[in-house]
């Protein structure tokens, strides 16, 4: 799958409380969610972020509770790719299975700026930034994520193994 | 080959001999966790999967615990989906309102973890059950989904890190300060994806409910699960209550730590966490210039029993400062009892403060105590991201129950010295 899209830029350490704020989780609906999308990191963002734009942020991206409503609302909000130094590890999980794409890439990181646009081939793991060419490579997943990855997500996953 | 307590029981959940971090596994779980914000998701998930059934009725326990008692129609609405469930798929381990509490002080004492037990839960601090020697780990909600059809889940070995605590614990010193010290030095990914190991005379010498308190916030440092060796407290714990056999598993002299770290326990002070993470830990000597507004006593962290006596202590005959509001929450229904049967909850009605029923609450901002633009909190939660206990311009500073008694008194961040003197 390729992904182009413009890019807005967060920190270390995004936690799920500024991912999706708990005072807005006595709703599931991921549409009246992502009207809060990082709200209390960036008011601007959901006000102006456009479907199949980016995310790339620091370390550490998503620590904190263990609520899916965190990629659950990223994904809501139009976001096609969140690019991180690190991600917490329930943050982690819950995205490949909710079939959010994300990837780690430290260098991508370091160099991208606001704005910038990249192109983003998921199954290589490729990088491009379009305006100067450069291309970074994301670590690869490992293979259990990648079999829940091509089944379409763990639910997919689960319903062909019970069938089985 | 020797493995770490974490290793072995995963090896044994995964029907193998042996397991090394960065292998994946695919473990049975024995008990499967969710609350309800997490649980909805996953039950919507489940329908997904077709199946009629659940992998086993008693082995999944449901909390309604975050907004409840209901603080409005939609979390009402999101609880009556876990109850209408639970009656649906003739889940056991269903709590209702009256009968609940925080999930993570509930389950150990209504005996569904033991030593050795793999849990997984819809909630990042179901970490807390590795203080009785179970490896637990918070999961996401389809997780949850798929645990529920199947009675497995995908993990990856973890690494283990080793925690050692040496000397003695100095007077008010517990385990929230342990934990908060230890974040403060290896950050909050300092072990992340990875087994927090804690060991030592000083942690041998703690209590249960402060060996829960620790282990409850290896996730404030990015770890996969905290664990405990299973001894003689452990043992007093389970006894009486848990209900199936359990195993005790221990770490092998020769099993081999990602890292090891050492603490002299022996002159360490209350702690404190500054906002806006659980790593900006200072000693309370050095930050009692901080005015307050609102102290909570509570959460999965410290709403237990000890707790409760500590606060207390501090708080008989005392009166919460003028402008502060005091709110204290009983993590289960037994702990709020117990509470009451032993006069703590008369001490902090007659210092001024509130008792609420058991509820997560303002830990997470979600009831019971949220904040304004630019007020701030000495909470014992786990947490203190931006916004968390209210207005994104709120503050919360993290701390034990008798940093968070003092500081009501003295309303400012105090230690538990200032208002008893040097002879306690
Ligand atoms: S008390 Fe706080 S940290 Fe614990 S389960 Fe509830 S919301 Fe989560």
């Amino acid at each position: 799958m390729i992904i182009k899209g413009k890019v807005w830029r967060f920190g270390d350490n995004i936690d799920t409380d500024l991912i999706i704020p708990a005072r807005y989780l006595n709703t599931s609906d991921p549409k009246e969610l992502a009207a809060h999308c990082l709200e209390d990191a960036n008011p601007e963002f959901v006000r102006k972020v456009q479907p199949g734009e980016i995310i790339v942020a620091g370390k550490n991206f998503g620590c904190g509770s263990s609520r899916e409503h965190a990629p659950l609302t990223i994904k809501a909000a139009g976001i096609a790719c969140v690019i991180a130094v690190s991600f917490a590890r329930i943050f982690y999980r819950n995205a490949i299975n909710i079939g959010l794409p994300i990837l780690e890439a430290e260098e991508a990181v370091r160099e991208v700026r606001e704005g910038a646009v990249l192109e983003i081939n998921l199954e290589e793991g490729k990088i491009i930034h379009v305006e100067t060419g450069r291309v970074y490579r994301a670590a690869p997943f490992p293979g259990f994520m990648q079999e829940i990855i091509t089944a379409g997500g763990l639910i997919p996953y689960v319903r062909s193994r019970l069938s089985r | 080959m020797a493995m770490t307590m974490t290793e072995k029981i995963l090896a044994a959940h995964a029907g193998k001999k042996e397991v090394k971090p960065g292998e994946l596994i695919k473990a049975r779980v024995d008990l499967v966790l969710g609350n309800d914000i997490t649980a909805p998701v996953a039950i919507k998930e489940f329908a997904k999967i077709g199946t009629d059934q659940v992998f086993d009725r008693e082995r999944i326990a449901l909390v309604p615990d975050h907004f409840t008692p209901n603080k409005d129609i939609k979390s009402a609405e999101q609880a009556k989906i876990l109850r209408d469930f639970a009656r649906q798929y003739g889940i056991v381990h269903y709590f209702e309102i009256g009968r609940m509490g925080i999930e993570h002080c509930l389950l150990p004492e209504q005996g569904l973890v033991g030593p050795g037990d793999l849990v997984i839960g819809a909630d990042s601090h179901t970490c807390t059950y590795g203080a009785l020697g179970a490896f637990s780990t918070g999961v996401g909600s389809t997780d949850m989904a798929a645990a529920m059809a199947l009675g497995e889940v995908w993990l990856k070995v973890p690494p283990s890190l080793r925690f050692h605590y040496y000397g003695s614990l100095p007077p008010w010193v517990g385990g929230k300060d342990l934990i908060l010290y230890t974040i403060g030095q290896i950050g909050v990914d300092g072990a992340l994806y990875s087994a927090m190991e804690f060991t030592g005379e000083a942690v041998s010498a703690l209590t249960m409910d402060d060996r829960f308190t620790m282990a409850n916030m290896a996730i404030e440092a990015g770890a996969k699960n905290g664990i405990f060796p299973v001894d003689e407290k452990t043992l007093a714990y389970i006894e009486g209550r848990l209900k199936r056999s359990y195993k005790v598993y221990q770490s092998d002299p020769e099993a081999e730590y990602a890292k090891e770290y050492e603490f002299d326990v022996s002159r360490l002070e209350p702690q404190v966490a500054l906002p806006h993470l659980p790593e900006n830990v200072r000693p309370v000597s050095e930050v009692t210039g901080v005015y307050i507004d609102q102290v909570v006593i509570g959460s999965c962290t410290n709403g237990r029993i000890k707790d409760l006596r500590e606060a207390a202590e501090i708080l008989k005959g005392r009166k919460v400062h003028p402008e502060v509001r005091l709110i204290v929450i009983p993590g289960t229904q037994e702990i709020y009892l117990q509470a009451l049967q032993e006069g703590l909850v008369a001490i902090f009605i007659e210092a001024g403060g509130v008792v609420s029923t058991p509820t997560c609450g303002p830990c997470l901002g979600g009831h019971m105590g949220i904040m304004a633009r630019g007020e701030k909190a000495v909470a014992t939660t786990n947490r203190n991201f931006i916004g968390r206990m209210g207005h994104p311009e709120s503050e919360v500073y993290l701390a034990g129950p008798a940093v968070a008694a003092a500081s009501a008194v003295k309303g400012r961040i105090a230690h538990p010295k200032e208002v008893l003197g040097n002879d306690h």
